[in-house]
Formats: C-alpha cells, structure tokens, sequence
C-alpha cells in the first residue's frame, strides 16, 4: 500500500472544502450535511466541525444509508445497513453529502434515491475526499479533496478516526487488499 | 444464513446483527414514505397452513415496507381441500416465480420439509408447539430497546411453556444473548424433559417478581389443550397471572410482555396490559422492523459475507 495522503493533507482538505461550502451556498443557514456511511460520517463530522468555526454558528452532521437502496444487492457481498439520522429538515434544504472515495457513481446514485425519499432538497451537492475516476453514471462530485487516477483494478483505503486508528488516503494493487 | 427455521444454535453475533439491522429498519418504518426499494423485484408467499392474523400480516407489511411483491395462501380455499399433498401445494407455488416462503404448520418440522424439497429460503413462521423464531427474534429487541443489552437480565416467562413455540424459540434466543431465564407456571404446563435447556424453573410467580426485569406472559392456549390441564381459568389466573397486585411488585423498571393476543383478565390483569411498561404494542411494531431484518438478511445479497 503506497500512501497518498497524510493526516496533515486530510486536515487541509477538510478546512478548504468548508470554505467552499460557505462560499456556494452564501453561508450555512440553510446547508444540512449528510455522511454516507462508513467513512462519509467522520469526514461530515470534520466539515460540520470546520463549518462551525468558519461561520461561528453550530453545524450539526448527519447520516444517510444507501444500504436499502442500492442496484447490486444481488451481486456484491452483502454489507451492513448503516444508520440513518436526518438532524434537520430535508426540505428545502441545501444538502451536502459526504463520502470518502468517487468511484463509479452508483453509490450516490442511491443516495439521491434515498433522499427522495425522505423529502425535496432545495439542492444537492456532493462532497469527496478522493475522486478515483472509473464513473458509470453521469454523476460528478461539486467538492473535491484530491483526484487521483487509479487502475480499476487497484483499491483505495480511506482511514479515519475514530473508526480506524489512523488518518490519511493508500491505494494498493488488488493483492494488498 | 439460508433459511430461518429456529432459535436453536443461532450463534449471538447473527443474532445481535439481525437486532441491529432491524433497529435501522424500525428508523425507516417512521419515515414519511416508510418503504425502501431493497427487495424489489423479489417475490415472496406467505404459505399459512394453520389460521394467523398479526404474523401474517406483519411478514406482508415487512415485505411490502421493503418493496417486494406478495401471495398470500389460505388452506380453506386452496386445493389442499381438494386433497393435494403439502409437497405439490409448495412445489407448484415455487413453480410460479416465487423467491422465499414464510410458512406456518401445525406439524412441527414441516418448515424443514419444505427447506428439502425447494431451492428457496424458507422462513418459519410457526410449527405446530416448536418453534416460531421471529417471534423471539422481535421479543429481544423489545427488550434489547429497553435495557440496552440482554446480557444479565432475568426474565420470567410464565404459563404454557409446554404448548407454546413463542416460549421454545425466546428460551434459545434470550439465554444465547445472556440472559438468565427462568420458566414459571404449573407443573402440568412446564415440558417434561428440560435435559438441555438453559433454564431454571419454578411454579412459584411470586416467588420471582421481586428479582425479574422482563416478565413474558404466554397466552393460555385453549386450542392446544392448554386449558384442559388445570381446574379453571379462574385459578390459572389467581396463580399465575399477572394481576395489578403481583404488577406493583415487579421492580420500578421491569416490563411486561405478551406475544398475542391477549385474553385479559386471565393470564394479564385488565389495567396490566395498558400500562406503559406493558410493552406490548411495541413488540408489535417491533415485529414489522424484525421481519424485514430477515427477509433482507435472506434475500438481499450474499448472505455469506
């Protein structure tokens, strides 16, 4: 596993990526961040976190599973359904969510399926730490922590705390993993 | 996991990640539009060889919640009542597209049969005095919601254990979490052989309110024969039930449970049942969010991973 970034380059992308969330949406009165989980919930933490600094008024994250709702259940290995917590109001609102890698797509494809569901966003725009290329659906991220072009077959291991113990962006060959 | 026949030898880590789907699933059941398309396309029938009204429903509810299309069988007006066998009922139904069955049969181990003769996952919904494992499967996480954990609780289930599968599937499911139970009820009521079981038992209901943190109240079963083995229901009641006295008894936090449905005044006191540790409805809503933890841990991909 070769590592692409560190902690310290994680901590910067987060702080630029809140900026620019203040700055599309004038503010963050009216913005709602959602972590797609696993590791789209720290990330959203650490935005909701930075955003709270920047404007100096509280932003609370919150969590969206795509688990129910994607288009290969049959095919993939069955992963756990992750929690849903919807802090404010979907409608109306000025959704972010957040994720750690874009890869083909299909994810947020069931996130916006998800989120219809549960109401009718003003807008929704799309938070990334790694955009790894590779897509299969017309989706395309608005905040991106870095694009690093991969090899399909090579995988990218995002690592966060508190869920893991370390923080910071490897990729490995498909062996590694 | 390919089938869900019985509570028996589910180890605790399928047990407890079935709980904790099913607490995500509860979360969707409060939506606006409480239904998610995980299972669309699939099909499952609901094969109900013996009468049910709640399980029935509450497996189509599940089903529906999780967008999957639903056949319901009734046997009075099936050609089961032409003379047809179980096998070529359930074999001709597989033959129409279908791709999980939950059945209920008054023969115990006929859930197993049917997990033979079909290349579908089969759920049990009941089976005759056996077993009926998403009964115990919502019981622990009524409980679970309640305490947080199961692990050192004591928990009465009082009455019928003998005729009642409710009972044999919580034992398996409540002792595997880590709770300590203890069966309550006349000796009549209580199974002969216990060799094996991790329980303890006693005919004495008082004896054990002060100490119990849940107590499960099984239906008196007139229709097993569950009434013929002691005097009256009076007595039955004054014994065992759970009377606003004996209510008053339990420790401030203890709750009070009953599969359903419910003959008041026999096995739980009038005013009981509609107090707000009589967690009752609860279990029921509960039971939606279970079965739909199953029917998706059993149609929704892999189940190996």
């Amino acid at each position: 596993m070769r590592q692409v970034m560190s902690s310290e380059d994680l901590g910067r992308v987060v702080r630029r990526i809140a900026h620019e969330i203040v700055e599309r949406n004038q503010g963050v009165a009216n913005v709602l961040i959602l972590g797609i989980p696993t590791r789209g919930r720290p990330f959203a933490d650490r935005v909701a976190e930075a955003l709270t600094d920047i404007e100096g008024e509280p932003v609370v994250a919150g969590s969206l599973d795509i688990g129910m709702y994607r288009d290969d259940l049959d095919t993939r290995p069955r992963t756990r359904i992750g929690p849903t917590d919807i802090p404010k109001p979907i409608d109306g609102a000025d959704v972010v969510l957040v994720d750690d890698v874009l890869f083909t797509g299909r994810t947020i494809r069931a996130a916006l399926d998800a989120l219809a569901d549960l109401g009718r966003p003003a807008t929704v725009q799309l938070a990334v730490i790694v955009d790894r290329g590779h897509r299969q659906l017309p989706v395309r991220a608005d905040f991106v922590g870095k694009n690093i072009p991969t090899s399909v077959t090579e995988h990218v291991s995002v690592r966060m705390q508190p869920i893991d113990d370390e923080d910071g962006v490897w990729i490995g060959s498909e062996s590694d993993a | 996991m390919n089938h869900l026949l019985t509570t028996e030898g589910l180890d605790r880590a399928s047990i407890e990640s079935l709980l904790d789907d099913a607490d995500e699933f509860a979360e969707v059941l409060t939506r606006p539009i409480p239904k998610v398309p995980a299972l669309r396309g699939k099909t499952i029938a609901m094969m109900f060889f013996e009468a049910s009204t709640r399980t029935r429903l509450s497996f189509e509810k599940a089903a529906k919640a999780l967008s999957a299309d639903t056949m319901s069988f009734s046997p009075g007006t099936s050609s089961l009542s032409k003379g047809e066998s179980l096998r070529d009922t359930v074999l001709t139904v597989r033959a129409m597209g279908v791709d999980l069955m939950v059945v209920r049969h008054k023969a115990t181990g006929a859930p197993w049969r049917l997990a033979e003769w079909l290349d579908i996952p089969i759920v049990n919904g009941g089976d005759g005095a056996h077993q009926h494992p998403t009964q115990a499967l919502l019981d622990c996480l009524t409980i679970r919601q309640r305490f947080g954990t199961l692990d050192g609780l004591h928990i009465a289930i009082v009455g019928d254990v003998k005729h009642s599968r409710v009972a044999r599937s919580d034992i398996y499911a409540m002792a595997t979490l880590g709770a300590d139970v203890t069966l309550v009820g006349p000796p009549t009521l209580l199974p002969v052989d216990l060799e094996g079981w991790p329980v303890k038992t006693t005919s004495d209901l008082d004896g054990v309110l002060s100490s119990v943190d849940v107590v499960y109240l099984l239906r008196v079963q007139t229709e097993r024969g569950g009434a013929s083995v002691f005097p009256s229901l009076a007595e039955y009641a004054t014994r065992f039930g759970m009377s606003s006295e004996r209510f008053a008894r339990l420790s401030d936090d203890a709750i009070v449970l009953h599969p359903g449905p419910m003959n008041r005044g026999v096995e739980i006191g009038y005013d009981v049942a509609d107090d707000e540790r009589a967690l009752i409805l609860n279990q029921v809503s509960n039971g939606v969010a279970t079965r739909m933890s199953v029917l998706f841990r059993l149609l929704g991909g892999d189940s190996d991973a």
